[in-house]
C-alpha cells in the first residue's frame, strides 16, 4: 500500500520537476501561437541554467534567475533572427540554436566552473502562511520555490495576453493567416519576433528552475532534452497556457516516479523511467493532433 | 539539379561549403578568446588533430568522417522527400544495439557472411526506430520532427539498459558489453592505421544514393514529393505519404548502419555515449553539401577533421570538445541565410 | 467625399499592369470597375487600398467637410483605412479560427477584446443591417455569411468608400440579389462603392456609372445609361463579342460516362446523382458558379485528389490528361528544370531507370513544336512567363495523346494572345479525337469552347433544353427557374 505520505511527496516532486517543463511550455506556447516552433528553446534553456549557475554563484540567487532570463533572450534573439528575419526553415534553425547553446555553455562551463565544483546556493522552499495548511492542496503546491509560483503567476499572465489583450489577437493572428494579419495592419515579423523573446525569457527561467531548485549544480548538456519535451507538452495541452501547465505537471509526475519507485526499492530498470517522459510525449503527440490541429500557420515563415 | 554537373557549378558549391565553415571556426575563435582560453594552442591542437600527419587524417578525421558521411546521406534521403529526420541520434543507438547483439553470437561465422549480417542488424535497428514516427506521420498527419526527437532520448536510455543489462560484459563491472567476434569486425583499410572498411561503405553509400535520385524513377519521384508536393499528387500521380514514409524509413535504416558501422569497425563493443552527437552534426553536414550526396561526401570529411580536431583540443590545449558544436551551428546557419540568398 | 486616382502606373516584372490610369467616383453612386482577367482592377484598388505601391501617380481623397488628402501611395491598409476606404477582397481574409467579433477587431484595430469586443461587433451589425452570429467561429459559417462578415469588416471604421473586388462569384443568385440591394441602400445613403466584376448582368443591376479598363488603360467611362452590353464588351475585349460558332464536332464513342454519380471531398456531398456521357471529339464545357461541384467532378474524372465516389458509377477511357487550375502548384513543380517537369507528367511511362539525354530531347522537341520560350531543357519552370508555363502544361498533356482531357480554367491569368492559342490547341485535340471536358469560371470562356454545355448547381446537372439559347444557359446557372 501506499500512504498518504508518500503520495504528499510524490505530488511535491511532480510539482518542483514539473516547474521547468511548464514555464517553458509556457513561453513556447506563446511563440506556437504566433506561428513560430521553436526548437531552440532547448539551447535557450540550457543557456538559462548556464547562467543561473553563474549568476548565483557570484551574485546569489536573484542575480542568478536574472542571468538566466538574459541568457535565455540572447539565444531567443539568435532564433529570431535567423528564423524571423531572414525567414530560414525553422526545424532546422532551431537544431542549430540547441547545438549552439550546447557547445557555447560546455565550453564556457569549463572555464567558469574550474578548480572544483563551487556549490551553487539554492532557492529556498517557501511556505506560503495559512494555504500551505490546506490537506493535500496546501503541502503539494504551496511548498516550492519561488520559480514555482513565478509559474502560477505566468500562467494566467499569458492566458490574459492571447486572449484579453489586442496584441495577443494580433498575435495569433499571426500564427493563423499571417497573410491576413499583415492585411490587417499588423506588423507580422515584430509580433513574431516578440513571441520568440517571451519563449526564450522563459525558457531562461525553465533552466534556472532546473539548476536552482532541482539540481543545485551546471553540468554540461543537463537539460537533456527538456525542451524538446516542451514542445511536445504544448501540442498535449492545446496551444493553451492552462493545458499545458497541466500536461507539465503530468511529465512531472512521470519523472519523478522514478525517485519514487527508487526510494521504494523497486527492481524495475531505471532506464525505463527515463524513457518514460519521452515515450508518454510520444504517446500524447499521437493523441493531441486527432483533437486540435494547433495554429494554421505553425512553422512556416512570412 | 538534374542532369551532368558542370564543373564551374562544382567549384562554385566547394566554395559555398568552406565559406561557412571558415565562418564557424572564426565564431569559435572569438569565443575562445572572450573566455579566455589560449587560442593558438587550441588552434594548433585544432589542426594537429584533424591535417597533422597523414595518420591523423587516416585514423582520426576519416574515421570519425566514415558515420558523418552515412548519416548525412541519411539525414539527405528523408529531406529530399520533405520529411526532416532529427532522430539519427536515436537510430544510431538502435543499429548499434542490433549490431552489438548480432555481432556477439556470430564467432562461428567467415567474416564474409557474419560482416554483412551485422550491417543489416544496423540497418533493421534504425528502421524499428523510425517505425513510430513513420506510423505517425502517415496514419495521422503527426510531423516527425517532433517524435524522432523525442525518441533520441528513449535511444540513449535503451544503450544505458543494454550495457547495464542484458549486454553487459561477461565481468559485469563496467557499462559496456564484450566485443564483438572478430569475423564481425570490419576490416582495416592498410597495417597500422584504423581506417576500416566502414569508410568505403559510406563512399560506396553516397555514390549509390547520387545515381538513386538522379538516374532512377524511385529517386525522381522522392524528389518531386518534396519539392512540390501537390503537383507530385496531381500531375506525377505520386502517393505522397507513402513515398514520404519510405524515405523516412530508408533515413533511419541508413542512421542505423551508422551505429552498426561504428560498433563493428571502430568500438568493437556497445558503449554508453558511443555518438558524440553525430546525429545533429550530420545535419550540419547535410546542409553544407546542399543535400547533394557527392559534396555531403566532401562535408563529412571536413566535419570529421573537425571532430578529429576537437578531440585533440581536449586532449591537449584542456578546451571540452563539444565546443566544435558552435562551429556547427554557425555552419548550419550560414548554409541556411545562403541558400535562401541564391535560390 | 470623393475618390480620385490620377495616372497610376504600376509594372509587375517586365508586364504593364496599369499605364497611366485615371479613376473617379462620387458620393451617392456604385461604380462598376468592368474588365477581363488581367486587365487590371484589381491592382487598381489594390493601389486604392494600400494593398500596393503604385510607380506614379496620385490618389485623391476628399472628404465631406471639404479636407483633402492627396498623396502618392498609403503605405498600408490601415492608412487607407484611416482616409475612409474599406476594401472587400476576392478571396475571404477572414481567420476561420477566429470567431466573428475577433475577425471584426482585427481588421478595425479595436483595442477591446473578449465581451467588450463582441458587444461593439454587435453594435455594427445592427447598425449596417448585416445580421451576424458574432462569437460563431468563421469555420463554422456559410459562404454567403463569411462574404457579409469581408463587408461588416471593411466599414467597422466608418469607412464611406467601400471597393469590392468580385464579391458575388461565391454567392448563389438569392444572395446575389441581397449583396447588390445593400449596395444601393449603401450609396443611397452617400456612401462611394466601387464593385469590380465581369458580369455585365450585375453592372445592369446595380451600377450608375461605368469604367472600364483594357490590359491596364481605360477604354471607357461614364454613365450607365448610355452604355449597351454590346458597348461595354467591345470596351472589355476590343471585339465583338460574336466569335464565329464553331463547327459541331462529330462525336464518336463514349469515352466518359457518369450514371447517377454522387461524390464526396471531405464528408461533404459535393455532386449529387449526375448522369452524362462525353464522346470522343466533342468538347464539353462545364457552367457552374464557384463551389457547386465542378471541381469535384472534374477531379473525379481525371481520377486525383481525395474525391470519393458515394453512388453511382463512372467510366472513364485512359489514358486521361488532366490541367489543374492552379499551374504554379499542381501542374508544375517550379524548382524543377523543364525535362524533369516534362518528365513529372509522363511517369507512368518510365522505366525504372531514367534516360535524361532522351527527356531533353523529347523537351527541345517539345518546346519547338509548341513555341514555348524558354531558354531550354535546363531552365527552371518558375523562369517561365504563366502563358508559357500553360503551353507547356498543354503540351505535355498532348503527348501522352490522351483520350480524355479535362481541364480546369485552362486561360485563367493569360493574356488574350496565349488564351486564344491555347483554346486553339484545345479545339484540335478534339477534332483529332479526344474528348475533353473542361470547366471555365468564366461563362463566356465555356460558351466559346463548349460544343455542348454541362450546367452544374449545387451538384446537381441542371436541365436544359436541346441546343440552348445562351439566356437559358444563364438562367439554369443562376436559379432563375422561378422567374421563368
Amino acid at each position: 500500500m501506499i500512504d498518504s505520505a508518500l503520495l504528499v511527496g510524490f505530488a511535491a516532486a511532480s510539482v518542483r520537476v514539473g516547474t521547468p517543463l511548464a514555464l517553458a511550455a509556457v513561453g513556447e506556447s506563446i511563440a506556437e501561437r504566433s506561428g513560430m516552433i521553436n526548437l531552440g528553446i532547448e539551447g535557450a534553456m540550457l543557456a538559462g541554467a548556464f547562467g543561473a549557475a553563474v549568476g548565483a554563484a557570484h551574485g546569489g540567487v536573484a542575480s542568478g534567475v536574472g542571468a538566466a532570463v538574459v541568457a535565455g533572450l540572447l539565444v531567443a534573439t539568435v532564433f529570431a533572427a535567423v528564423a524571423v528575419a531572414a525567414r530560414a526553415d525553422q526545424i532546422i534553425s532551431g537544431t542549430a540554436v540547441t547545438l549552439g547553446a550546447t557547445g557555447l555553455t560546455g565550453l564556457l562551463a569549463q572555464r567558469a566552473f574550474t578548480g572544483g565544483n563551487l556549490s551553487l546556493p539554492i532557492l529556498p522552499v517557501v511556505h506560503v502562511p495559512v494555504i500551505e495548511h490546506i490537506p493535500l492542496v496546501g503541502p503539494v503546491f504551496f511548498r516550492q520555490t519561488v520559480l514555482t509560483y513565478a509559474c502560477y503567476v505566468l500562467i494566467p499572465l499569458a492566458s490574459a495576453l492571447l486572449w484579453r489583450t489586442r496584441f495577443g489577437l494580433e498575435l495569433r493572428a499571426c500564427g493563423e493567416a499571417p497573410a491576413a494579419a499583415t492585411a490587417a495592419g499588423v506588423h507580422v515579423g515584430r509580433t513574431r519576433a516578440l513571441a520568440v523573446l517571451m519563449g526564450g525569457a522563459c525558457a531562461g527561467l525553465a533552466g534556472a528552475a532546473l539548476v536552482l531548485a532541482q539540481v543545485g549544480m551546471f553540468t554540461e548538456r543537463m537539460t537533456a532534452g527538456r525542451g524538446f519535451i516542451a514542445i511536445a507538452i504544448v501540442a498535449l495541452g492545446r496551444w493553451n497556457p492552462w493545458g499545458t501547465a497541466a500536461a507539465a505537471l503530468l511529465f512531472g509526475g512521470a519523472t519523478a516516479l522514478q525517485y519514487t519507485f527508487q526510494a521504494a526499492g523497486s527492481h524495475v530498470p531505471y532506464q525505463l523511467f527515463l524513457a518514460l517522459p519521452y515515450l508518454l510525449a510520444l504517446a500524447a503527440l499521437g493523441m493531441a493532433v486527432g483533437r486540435h490541429r494547433g495554429p494554421a500557420a505553425l512553422g512556416q515563415s512570412h | 539539379m538534374s542532369g551532368t554537373a558542370l564543373a564551374p557549378d562544382r567549384t562554385r558549391s566547394l566554395l559555398q561549403a568552406t565559406v561557412p565553415l571558415g565562418l564557424g571556426l572564426l565564431v569559435l575563435a572569438g569565443f575562445l578568446v572572450l573566455a579566455g582560453f589560449p587560442v593558438m594552442p587550441a588552434v594548433n591542437a585544432l589542426w594537429r588533430g584533424a591535417f597533422g600527419s597523414w595518420y591523423a587524417f587516416s585514423s582520426a578525421a576519416l574515421v570519425h568522417a566514415t558515420p558523418l558521411i552515412i548519416l548525412g546521406l541519411a539525414f539527405t534521403l528523408g529531406s529530399k522527400a520533405g520529411a526532416i529526420n532529427v532522430g539519427m541520434e536515436g537510430q544510431f543507438a538502435a543499429g548499434a544495439i542490433a549490431a552489438t547483439w548480432v555481432g556477439l553470437h556470430l564467432g562461428a561465422l567467415p567474416a564474409m557472411v557474419a560482416i554483412p549480417i551485422v550491417l543489416a542488424a544496423g540497418l533493421l535497428g534504425g528502421a524499428v526506430w523510425i517505425t513510430a514516427p513513420v506510423i505517425l506521420r502517415i496514419k495521422f498527419g503527426i510531423t516527425e520532427v517532433i517524435s524522432t526527437l523525442l525518441l533520441n532520448f528513449v535511444g540513449y536510455a535503451a544503450v544505458s539498459y543494454a550495457v547495464t543489462g542484458p549486454l553487459q560484459e561477461s565481468g559485469r563491472t563496467y557499462p559496456q558489453s564484450d566485443a564483438i567476434a572478430a569475423s564481425a569486425r570490419l576490416p582495416q583499410l592498410s597495417h597500422g592505421s584504423r581506417l576500416h572498411l566502414g569508410f568505403v561503405l559510406a563512399l560506396v553509400t553516397a555514390a549509390l544514393l547520387s545515381v538513386l535520385l538522379r538516374r532512377t524513377t524511385w529517386g525522381f519521384r522522392l524528389r518531386a514529393v518534396g519539392a512540390g508536393p501537390r503537383a507530385a499528387a496531381l500531375t506525377g500521380r505520386i502517393p505522397l505519404t507513402k513515398v514520404a514514409g519510405v524515405a523516412l524509413l530508408w533515413s533511419g535504416a541508413l542512421a542505423g548502419l551508422g551505429g552498426a558501422v561504428e560498433v563493428s569497425g571502430v568500438s568493437y563493443a556497445l558503449f554508453q555515449n558511443l555518438s558524440p552527437g553525430y546525429g545533429f552534426t550530420a545535419i550540419a553536414v547535410a546542409l553544407l553539401g546542399r543535400e547533394r550526396p557527392m559534396l555531403v561526401l566532401v562535408a563529412g570529411v571536413l566535419f570529421g577533421a573537425l571532430e578529429a580536431g576537437a578531440g585533440a583540443m581536449q586532449r591537449d590545449a584542456g578546451i571540452p570538445a563539444v565546443a566544435v558544436q558552435v562551429v556547427e551551428a554557425v555552419v548550419i546557419i550560414t548554409a541556411l541565410l545562403t541558400a535562401r540568398r541564391s535560390a | 467625399m470623393t475618390l480620385r486616382l490620377s495616372r497610376i502606373s504600376k509594372h509587375f516584372g517586365t508586364t504593364v499592369a496599369l499605364d497611366g490610369v485615371s479613376f473617379s467616383a462620387i458620393p451617392g453612386e456604385v461604380h462598376a470597375l468592368l474588365g477581363e482577367n488581367g486587365a487590371g482592377k484589381s491592382t487598381l484598388m489594390d493601389i486604392a487600398y494600400g494593398m500596393i505601391r503604385p510607380e506614379a501617380g496620385m490618389i485623391e481623397v476628399q472628404q465631406r467637410g471639404g479636407v483633402a488628402l492627396a498623396t502618392p501611395a498609403f503605405a498600408s491598409p490601415r492608412e487607407a483605412r484611416a482616409a475612409g476606404i474599406g476594401m472587400v477582397h476576392q478571396h475571404f481574409t477572414s481567420i476561420p479560427a477566429f470567431t466573428v467579433s475577433e475577425n471584426i477587431a482585427l481588421t478595425a484595430g479595436w483595442t477591446e477584446t473578449g465581451r467588450a469586443a463582441e458587444r461593439r461587433a454587435a453594435h455594427i451589425v445592427a447598425r449596417l443591417g448585416l445580421p451576424l452570429a458574432i462569437s460563431a467561429h468563421v469555420e463554422s459559417l456559410s459562404a454567403q455569411m463569411r462574404q457579409r462578415l469581408e463587408i461588416v469588416k471593411a466599414l467597422a471604421t466608418d469607412a464611406s468608400i467601400l471597393l469590392l473586388d468580385e464579391p458575388t462569384a461565391v454567392l448563389a443568385p438569392r444572395e446575389v440579389h441581397e449583396l447588390l440591394e445593400f449596395l444601393r441602400g449603401f450609396a443611397a445613403a452617400g456612401g462611394i462603392a466601387v464593385l469590380i466584376t465581369h458580369k455585365l448582368d450585375e453592372v445592369f443591376r446595380v451600377a450608375d456609372r461605368v469604367t472600364v479598363l483594357r490590359r491596364g488603360v481605360v477604354t471607357l467611362t461614364g454613365v450607365l445609361a448610355e452604355q449597351t452590353p454590346h458597348s461595354l464588351a467591345h470596351a472589355m475585349i476590343g471585339a465583338d463579342l460574336a466569335r464565329p460558332i464553331p463547327l459541331k464536332a462529330q462525336p464518336g464513342v463514349v469515352a466518359v460516362e457518369a450514371s447517377r454519380l454522387s461524390l464526396t471531398r471531405g464528408g461533404q456531398l459535393a455532386v449529387v446523382n449526375a448522369s452524362f456521357q462525353v464522346r470522343s471529339g466533342e468538347i464539353v464545357g462545364v457552367a457552374a458558379i464557384e463551389g457547386n461541384g465542378q471541381r469535384e467532378l472534374l477531379r473525379a474524372i481525371a481520377g486525383v485528389d481525395d474525391v470519393v465516389t458515394v453512388a453511382g458509377t463512372l467510366e472513364v477511357a485512359g489514358p486521361v490528361a488532366f490541367i489543374p487550375e492552379d499551374r504554379s502548384s499542381e501542374a508544375l513543380i517550379p524548382s524543377f528544370s523543364l525535362a524533369e517537369n516534362l518528365l513529372l507528367g509522363t511517369l507512368d511511362q518510365s522505366s525504372w531507370w531514367l534516360d535524361w539525354n532522351a527527356i531533353r530531347r523529347d523537351t527541345q522537341a517539345l518546346l519547338a513544336s509548341h513555341d514555348i520560350r524558354a531558354g531550354g531543357p535546363e531552365s527552371q519552370a518558375a523562369t517561365l512567363s504563366g502563358g508559357n508555363q500553360q503551353k507547356l502544361v498543354f503540351a505535355r498533356a498532348l503527348a501522352r495523346q490522351p483520350r480524355v482531357i479535362v481541364a480546369e480554367n485552362p486561360v485563367r491569368g493569360l493574356d488574350i494572345q496565349a488564351a486564344d492559342m491555347i483554346q486553339e490547341r484545345i479545339r484540335a485535340a478534339a477534332r483529332n479525337g479526344a474528348a475533353v471536358i473542361m470547366h471555365s469560371s468564366d461563362v463566356d470562356e465555356v460558351l466559346a469552347l463548349a460544343d455542348r454545355v454541362l450546367v452544374l448547381r449545387r451538384g446537381e446537372v441542371q436541365d436544359l433544353p436541346s441546343d440552348p439559347t445562351r439566356e437559358q444557359i444563364g438562367d439554369a446557372l443562376l436559379a432563375m427557374a422561378a422567374a421563368r
